[in-house]
């Protein structure tokens, strides 16, 4: 009332006037830093002295245009190595997250066995058990096709993978609170009937966020098989790299991840963010 | 004591005179007066015996000292230094004045760094486990079985071009990688070239068999080795200089046949 100027912002507490204000502030002051550090990126990288030989051995368009083609058929490999091994992570993350959570005392073996797992298969390197199980196992003497690297380099991946995955699944079940087991308990469920109808799906239903970050690894990882012979996309870009003596490949092989796994971490993300949401 | 100090000022002087009396290389080396050659790390026979090129035992150490010889370094003016294939490729400056590690010349290649003339012709060999040595050194053998090959070598394209295999190679990082993948019988033959093919069937795969090499010009690319320079290095004028010396005398050939004589017996596949 007694302010002339306030006509654009009527009807605003003296609070929420402050509040916008601080908003405004803070978008200016952002986009400011942002436009100045673009800025310095765009054109300080292509003063540095390097510039030009970095950009024909990284960024060279007609390399690109040369081999983007073959790494997308390459990187069908990987999709489908991704897509028979995270089946079967889950499962066998699952099985081992139960298996650590088995309560009687007659299945002890069980957890023994659990988390000799999940300590084993967590502790080494993915890459060394690539290695391990991918030559070693078939050098035992299989008969083709069972001395595949595709089958043995996706049990290395699925075996690491599991004691991750059945981690975070226990830590899904350990967040269902024990007063809804004993509940169950009390209504005349078994122990299976519990986990089964109760509590694994609240527990999955926790840890899918956190899951989808697995699948994002695991998109990843499955260039590793690229070690015992499989050609995915990171080995048809390290072919190519060879033979043009041209880093530009790479930069194609991570254009062509970034495309999956960006949607991939966005919908983790989204997921994530809805969860909390529920949760409030 | 000041005996040998003024002899070795005296040795000093001598030599710097020697290389200052206009040669080629002055002033172009890395270290004014040293020849600096890289190696890999290991570098494998038959190119450099034992993995010690200072003893200049091997195919390519004793290319690389008698180059150092023409060009008018004595022995002991040669510096070893190791380094990585991409090590070597990567824009920037370099630790060598020249790389020897089978470099094959590609134009590709060519256009980020420089290669001498070529020092070696190397042709391309069939190497096969201990379950396809009865594969007949035809193209119709060739193609039915399963195929392997190090990823970063022009095998690759060769494989793919020339003998185009009915199924699909599989690739790996290194020769070790390779020897695993054949004792596992998950490939039954790789491409190398020659002299590596050989030195792998008769030390390392037990039981596996050269049984044959393609000329080196029957595709439009055969294998050269070259020695690998930083882009626009003066020295390469030198090198090429002293390589055309040691083809001409015959020097080159000499040492061709004293270090890599066992390419014969290994027939050729038309």
């Amino acid at each position: 009332m007694a302010r002339p100027k306030a006509t654009g912002a009527a009807g605003m507490t003296r609070r929420e006037r402050y509040d916008a204000e601080q908003r405004r502030r803070s978008l200016i002051v952002a986009a400011t830093s942002t436009v100045i550090v673009l800025a310095a990126i765009i054109l300080l990288v292509p003063l540095a002295p390097g510039w030009e030989k970095v950009q024909k051995s990284f960024f060279n368009g007609a390399v690109l245009a040369k081999s983007f083609p073959k790494l997308l058929d390459a990187f069908l490999v990987n999709v489908m190595i991704f897509a028979w091994s995270a089946p079967a992570i889950a499962v066998l993350g699952l099985l081992i997250a139960l298996a650590r959570d088995a309560k009687s005392p007659a299945l002890f073996p069980l957890r023994i066995f659990g988390a000799a797992f999940t300590d084993i298969f967590r502790g080494v390197p993915v890459i060394l058990t690539v290695y391990l199980i991918g030559f070693g196992i078939p050098g035992l003497g299989l008969p083709r096709p069972w001395n595949s690297p595709y089958i043995w380099g996706s049990l290395a991946l699925i075996l690491t993978y599991s004691a991750y995955v059945a981690e975070i699944f226990r830590s899904g079940i350990d967040s269902v609170h024990h007063s809804q087991r004993s509940a169950a308990l009390s209504l005349g469920l078994s122990e299976r009937q519990v986990m089964r109808d109760v509590v694994l799906p609240q527990a999955v239903r926790n840890v899918v966020p956190s899951q989808m970050n697995m699948l994002i690894a695991l998109q990843k990882d499955v260039s590793l098989l690229s070690f015992i012979g499989p050609v995915e996309i990171f080995r048809q870009a390290g072919v190519f790299k060879s033979l043009l003596a041209n880093f530009t490949p790479y930069v194609g092989a991570a254009i062509i991840f970034l495309a999956v796994t960006i949607p991939a971490t966005r919908y983790a993300d989204y997921l994530m963010a809805r969860q909390q949401k529920e949760r409030r | 004591m000041s005996k040998i100090l003024s002899l070795t000022v005296a040795l000093a002087m001598v030599s710097t005179t020697a290389m200052a009396g206009g040669h080629c290389a002055a002033g172009k080396t890395l270290t004014e007066g040293k020849l600096t050659i890289a190696t890999g790390n290991p570098a494998y026979y038959p190119w450099v015996m034992d993995d010690a090129p200072e003893s200049g035992q091997g195919f390519e150490a004793a290319v690389a000292y008698a180059v150092a010889g023409e060009m008018g370094f004595a022995s002991e003016d040669v510096v070893w230094v190791r380094s990585s294939f991409d090590e070597a490729i990567q824009p920037g400056a370099k630790n060598f004045d020249f790389n020897m590690q089978q470099y094959s010349i590609t134009p590709e290649r060519d256009e980020v760094v420089d290669f001498s003339a070529p020092y070696y012709t190397a042709p391309m060999a069939v190497l096969v486990g201990p379950g396809a040595v009865d594969t007949e050194a035809t193209m119709a053998g060739l193609k039915a079985l399963k195929w392997g090959a190090v990823g970063s070598t022009t095998a690759v394209p060769k494989l793919e071009n020339v003998i185009q295999p009915d199924s699909r190679p599989l690739l790996y990082g290194d020769n070790a990688d390779v020897n695993a993948a054949i004792s596992a019988n998950q490939i039954d033959a790789a491409l190398f070239d020659l002299p590596t093919a050989l030195f792998l069937s008769a030390v390392m795969i037990e039981g596996s068999k050269v049984i044959g090499q393609f000329a080196p010009d029957a595709s439009d690319n055969p294998d050269q080795f070259g020695m690998l320079m930083e882009e626009g290095n003066a020295l390469k004028a030198c090198v090429d200089e002293a390589l055309a010396a040691l083809t001409e005398s015959g020097a080159l050939a000499a040492i061709e046949a004293e270090w890599l004589q066992d390419t014969t017996g290994v027939p050729l596949i038309k």
